[in-house]
């Protein structure tokens, strides 16, 4: 029970009474796992994922963060999403701050971290996803894929124990989602816990402990990745896979 | 596209050599009607143009306030004297006033977008309220409520009832401008782990301060017109004085000419500053 770091139990998210994105899933994620959700959009891949820091309120089931749970309506939920970084398919960087000023703002806002202390680590970051350079930029004057690398180091100024991503790729030109992948390859050999949502097959096969099929709302298979990919017991996930592979 | 280069470039060779003068710190961005690049280029096209109206009018205002006043003394530079004593206060009101209605508009802006029913409610009734009643009506009103249950001075009930009134329009701009800022801008502050207040404060706000700079530039130039209204109120603006000298000497014509004179001028000279700072805002 303690080497899991997420634990989902029967998860369900209907947005109203005709609409279930999620249905009754159930997932667990160990301690340094990294595991890949795929599936066809609509699947309710995103809307699990958000669920995880509660971006999405869970209409039924529970989820562990270690022992926090975090769909109890008591938990402070702000211990939750320092817990779990968040990285968004359209980056999301506050597009007013500088790029040491995206980073400071969770540390220096929510735990009070001193500004020198908040910038020191902000430097290493940006020296970690290959950014120390652009300190003093503002998110305008980057690339996509400088975006969204500056996005993971705000993410992980706040020193989460999880890392989730929503299609962290999927607003990038090619050439950039390299870069991209490249960090969040050198993450998961940091042994970050990582829930991803991407259909980048590259990085399973390089990086992921496992691999979900989702369809429907619904978890239909789970597998490491090669074995998911290349023999899936599915019909479903069979079809799914002609398509991206 | 070519050929409307073309007609463009003709026309401007045509133009005479003084005119072309006048605006020779526009012309090189002119002559290349493509070049299109960030910050400081964009509006010199069209800003050019705004830039010529804005120019021929306040040139004819103030040749026309200066002729008056120089070679027509007789009424005239009476009158000019007379009604500019009422500048300051017109400009009190003005200042004060926006002052208010932004504090108003913020928290009604605020109350729109909030997510307790209370607060949308509060701020929705106070904004149908206000914009159903006519300006020079709620003006009069607050002007005697606020003088028969507090003892206020005038130009404070001025104040007062001038921001109450745009403070409602304030607060649309607001909520537009806060419901302007992209939805994932506060969705990754609140997954960094930021209260949905401190979100507000320094995320979402700083952005919307930006968005909505232009409207409040142009609610300032409203109100300095609109200030015109306190007037009635026996507040001694410039309209007031006008009026005032007017029924001692009966000149009316000769009196209004020069008050709308005077409040064209500050006009447009505050909107080209308001122009100027958007610009300056733009290029940050």
């Amino acid at each position: 029970m303690s080497d899991y770091r997420i634990r989902i139990e029967n998860l369900s998210k209907s947005f109203s009474s005709s609409i279930q994105a999620v249905k009754n899933a159930t997932l667990n994620v160990k301690i340094g796992e990294v595991v890949l959700i795929i599936g066809p959009s609509g699947s309710g891949k995103s809307t699990l994922l958000r669920s995880v820091n509660r971006l999405e309120v869970a209409t039924s089931g529970r989820i562990w963060i270690d022992d926090d749970e975090v769909t109890s309506p008591t938990i402070d939920i702000r211990k939750i999403r320092e817990e779990a970084g968040m990285v968004f398919q359209s980056f999301n960087l506050f597009a007013h701050l500088r790029v040491i000023e995206n980073i400071t703002l969770g540390p220096r806002t929510v735990k009070k971290v001193k500004k020198e202390a908040a910038e020191k680590q902000a430097r290493q970051l940006l020296k970690k996803v290959g950014l120390e350079d652009k300190e003093q930029a503002y998110p305008s004057q980057l690339s996509g894929g400088q975006q969204q690398r500056v996005a993971i180091a705000r993410a992980l100024a706040m020193e989460p124990k999880v890392m989730l991503f929503d299609e962290p790729t999927s607003a990038l030109d090619p050439e950039m989602i390299k870069e991209v992948l490249d960090v969040m390859l050198d993450l998961a050999k940091d042994g970050m816990t990582m829930l991803v949502v991407s259909h980048e097959m590259g990085f399973a096969r390089a990086a992921a402990d496992m691999v979900v099929f989702m369809d429907g709302g619904e978890i239909i298979e789970t597998g490491p990745p090669n074995i998911l990919f290349s023999d899936p017991k599915e019909e479903r996930t069979k079809k799914f896979l002609t398509h991206i592979l | 596209m070519a050929s409307v280069a073309k007609t463009k470039q003709d026309k401007k060779d045509k133009t005479p050599i003084a005119a072309a003068k006048t605006f020779g710190s526009t012309k090189g961005s002119d002559s290349d009607p493509v070049a299109v690049t960030d910050g400081a280029l964009i509006p010199n096209r069209s800003n050019a143009r705004i830039f010529n109206s804005w120019r021929i009018t306040f040139l004819l205002a103030a040749l026309l306030l200066i002729i008056l006043t120089i070679f027509n003394p007789a009424p005239f530079r009476e009158i000019f004297f007379v009604t500019l004593k009422g500048v300051p206060v017109t400009f009190q009101v003005t200042v004060f006033a926006i002052l208010g209605s932004l504090v108003l508009g913020l928290l009604c802006g605020l109350g729109q977008v909030s997510q307790t029913r209370i607060w949308n409610l509060l701020a929705g009734v106070y904004v149908e309220l206000i914009r159903g009643i006519p300006l020079l009506v709620q003006l009069i009103f607050i002007y005697y409520a606020l003088g028969r249950f507090f003892q206020v001075e005038g130009i404070i009930a001025a104040i007062i009832a001038l921001s109450i009134c745009y403070g409602a329009y304030m607060g649309e701009i607001f909520r537009a401008g806060i419901q302007a800022v992209p939805k994932g801008q506060m969705e990754a502050a609140i997954a960094l782990g930021l209260s949905r207040g401190q979100a507000l404060r320094k995320v979402i706000l700083p952005q919307t301060m930006k968005i909505i700079l232009p409207a409040i530039g142009n609610e300032f130039i409203a109100m300095l017109k609109d200030s015109s209204l306190v007037s009635v109120i026996a507040l001694r603006d410039i309209l007031r004085r006008g009026r005032e000298y007017i029924s001692r000497t009966f000149l009316s014509l000769e009196t209004m000419l020069i008050v709308a004179l005077i409040y064209l001028i500050i006009t447009l000279v505050l909107s080209r500053i308001v122009a100027m700072m958007e610009e300056r805002f733009k290029n940050e």
